[in-house]
């Protein structure tokens, strides 16, 4: 954290030529004189430069605050610091390697990132319908899952950020449940690139409904553990009540969505709202509260890892049923069967002893889908789902050739860090840090 | 700058005029062969393909869904501000059940502030503005992507604006979608399309001294040869591609 005061006239700060040019060694000057020459000035105004690398911004995030004693009078984002050009990359690779890419965006929500991937280039292939039920459920499970962890995570940070290293311990402890479910399922803890256009990269592994039962036992049993240590806690709440206030009128001017919106008291949810992955088919609820502050914020997260517990339940009922997890047109679907192997997942030595030993027309069909990809019909859609920060919309647009055209991602947290101004403005420097927390900003998303 | 400059600009170098739109959909490039490589030889008999490319074309009524209720609403709107709908709306687009307003530049801010404001649209959040590039749609290289939901009606619309190379300028909507503020930098960083009459237009994303605009079509992605296995791997943008 570094700080700059326009009136510091004691500092020193004396040229010396090097080799690399001229150095300037800023010394200080002495701090009674510092301090009475700043009281002696009408403008107590001081910038401070919160960030890139600080622990409590949620990464690399930059918050320019300008304070008048302890009262942040304007507060400013500086992003871009995570800028890895995935949408310019997505464009010189072919649709289905996409999902390797959008996968890392926002990296706490890998599958909602996938999803609303895949649903945009489904759109546009015509192929929604045939998605087979089985590759839905999963979708909504596997989704349903990250709702979980993204929101452990939220909680955790958040509650490290004020000092409560209890939620935090539980918060990571909890989100460990679920990497380890990912990992059974998709074989990594982050970054799967599993949700593909058609359906999904592989079944669920044996045993797997066995581990999301008991694991649902499990976060059964420790969900109340944060209500218990923080929903009546007068600390915790002392903090977060009244904190990072932004009203239905402001949410809506600022394009702010999910817990932010709810806070607000608008049970605005797209899986209610325009319900994709058969999403009208599951019971649960979507929380709101009135207060419109972080504490509320919280609460609703609280509930929302409660519903998502009830939709994986019920996807759970759903899988007993085996079947296909990939579109049957061949054109579409991804050649290869995987299998773990000696070394990790790959190519399973069924399906190369078919294409390299009986089957000539099986090998070029493999090769071309494979280095070629399929078409895509020109034309652009917009597909949206409600990730745990919000709406997060993809516009995708084709040029009828095997790479996307151009793909932008509106991601929640990228929009709801526009209203950090409006919370933080006019509150305590310290607040500024639970409205944050409670933005639950990832910057991975933010910048893409 | 006046109107009249403005239109001047626009028409500015022969052959960026724009030809007129028909209901056939604009053409954004011409595809050659049947698999793309342009260097070397073709070998697949397939050399002398030649395909143009197309956007879905513009619809006629009915839209179908509540479309032709927007629509109508819209125009009805349109109207009664003294303004002709065809002048401020140049066509509409029904693909893949979503529509698209193609609006003109000079109309956009009334077309959204209207979206938003009338009681039967009530369009009240918007998502954001998309830039996309196509360097082959002469003289409409730039276009402008916004898409708006109305939470009242539970619907999407898509508004599409576009803007030559040549005077990339489209009115910004931050007056009435506060929430494009930084979406509007993006698209400028980007694609630097100028978003007149935004609060302070500045780059959000690459840093403030960059120069040219990273996602237009004629930047190139960038990156080197790798070696693998004794055999180099060319950076992303120069490997075969299948077009």
């Amino acid at each position: 954290m570094s700080t700059n005061t326009p009136h510091a006239p004691q500092a020193e700060a004396t040229p010396r030529e090097t080799t690399e040019g001229t150095v300037y060694t800023v010394s200080g000057g002495d701090w009674d004189e510092v301090a009475a020459a700043a009281a002696a000035s009408d403008d107590e105004k001081i910038i401070v430069n919160m960030g890139p690398q600080h622990p409590s911004t949620h990464g690399v995030l930059r918050l320019i605050l300008e304070i008048d004693g302890e009262t942040v009078t304007e507060a400013r984002c500086g992003i871009g610091y995570l800028h890895t050009g995935i949408e310019k990359n997505l464009e010189y690779r072919t649709w289905t390697q996409g999902t390797t890419f959008v996968t890392r965006m926002d990296y706490l929500t890998p599958f909602f990132n996938e999803t609303a991937y895949c649903l945009g280039v489904e759109r546009l292939l015509g192929i929604e319908d045939d998605i087979p039920d089985r590759a839905t459920v999963v979708r909504v499970l596997l989704m349903e899952l990250n709702r979980l962890s993204s929101h452990l995570v939220a909680i955790a940070t958040g509650g490290m950020e004020l000092g409560a290293t209890t939620v935090m311990i539980y918060g990571f402890r909890d989100r460990e449940l679920v990497l380890d479910v990912f990992e059974l399922i998709t074989g990594l803890r982050m970054n799967h690139a599993f949700v593909r256009p058609g359906g999904l990269a592989q079944d669920l592994p044996a045993g797997a409904i066995d581990a999301l039962r008991e694991f649902v036992k499990k976060m059964r049993k420790n969900l109340p553990e944060y209500d218990k240590l923080c929903s009546g806690n007068p600390v915790f709440k002392a903090r977060l009540q009244d904190v990072g206030y932004l009203d239905l009128s402001g949410c809506m001017a600022l394009g702010a969505t999910g817990p932010i919106l709810r806070s607000a008291g608008l049970p605005h949810d797209l899986r209610k709202a325009q319900p994709y992955c058969g999403y009208e088919t599951y019971e649960f609820d979507v929380p709101t509260t009135e207060t419109c502050d972080s504490y509320g914020r919280f609460l609703i997260r609280l509930e929302e890892m409660r519903q998502s517990l009830r939709i994986v339940e019920q996807c759970i009922d759903r899988l007993a049923e085996p079947g296909p997890v990939m579109v049957g047109d061949k054109k579409i679907a991804w050649p290869a069967q995987l299998a773990v192997g000696p070394d990790g997942l790959g190519n399973s030595l069924d399906h190369i002893r078919t294409i390299m030993g009986t089957s000539m027309e099986a090998l070029i069909h493999h090769f071309k889908l494979v280095t070629e990809g399929f078409r895509v019909p020109p034309g652009q859609v917009y597909a949206a789902v409600e990730s745990p920060k919000g709406e997060l919309g993809v516009h995708v647009v084709s040029d009828g050739g095997t790479r996307p055209f151009r793909v932008h991602f509106r991601d929640p947290s990228f929009t709801n860090l526009e209203s950090m101004a409006a919370m933080c403005e006019g509150g305590q420097v310290a607040d500024v840090i639970v409205a944050v927390a409670s933005i639950d900003p990832v910057m991975g998303g933010v910048d893409r | 700058m006046s109107e009249e400059q403005r239109k001047n600009g626009a028409e500015g170098p022969a052959g960026s005029v724009p030809p007129a739109r028909t209901d056939a959909g604009d053409v954004i490039g011409v595809r050659r062969g049947m698999f793309g490589p342009s260097a070397g030889g073709d070998t697949s008999g397939y050399g002398g393909l030649v395909r143009t490319v197309r956007l879905p074309g513009a619809a006629t009524r009915p839209y179908g869904s509540y479309f032709d209720e927007v629509a109508d609403e819209l125009e009805g709107a349109l109207e009664e501000q003294g303004l002709v709908p065809e002048e401020a709306i140049a066509k509409t687009v029904v693909d893949r059940g979503e529509v698209t307003f193609h609006i003109e530049r000079e109309h956009l801010l009334r077309v959204c502030r209207t979206l938003r404001d009338d009681p039967a649209l009530r369009f009240e959040l918007c998502t954001g503005v998309s830039g996309v590039h196509y360097p082959g749609d002469t003289g409409r290289e730039l276009h402008a992507v916004y898409h708006l939901r109305s939470l009242t009606h539970n619907r999407v619309i898509r508004l599409e604006v576009s803007a030559p190379d040549a005077d990339p300028r489209i009115p910004s909507v931050v007056e009435v979608y506060p929430t494009n503020d930084w979406h509007e930098r993006e698209a400028y960083d980007f694609f630097g399309i100028v978003f007149d009459g935004h609060p302070a237009l500045t780059r959000i994303m690459m840093p403030d001294d960059w120069q040219g605009f990273p996602q237009r079509k004629d930047y190139p992605l960038g990156g080197i040869p790798v070696e693998y296995k004794g055999a180099q791997i060319p950076a992303p943008d120069q490997r075969r591609s299948y077009s």
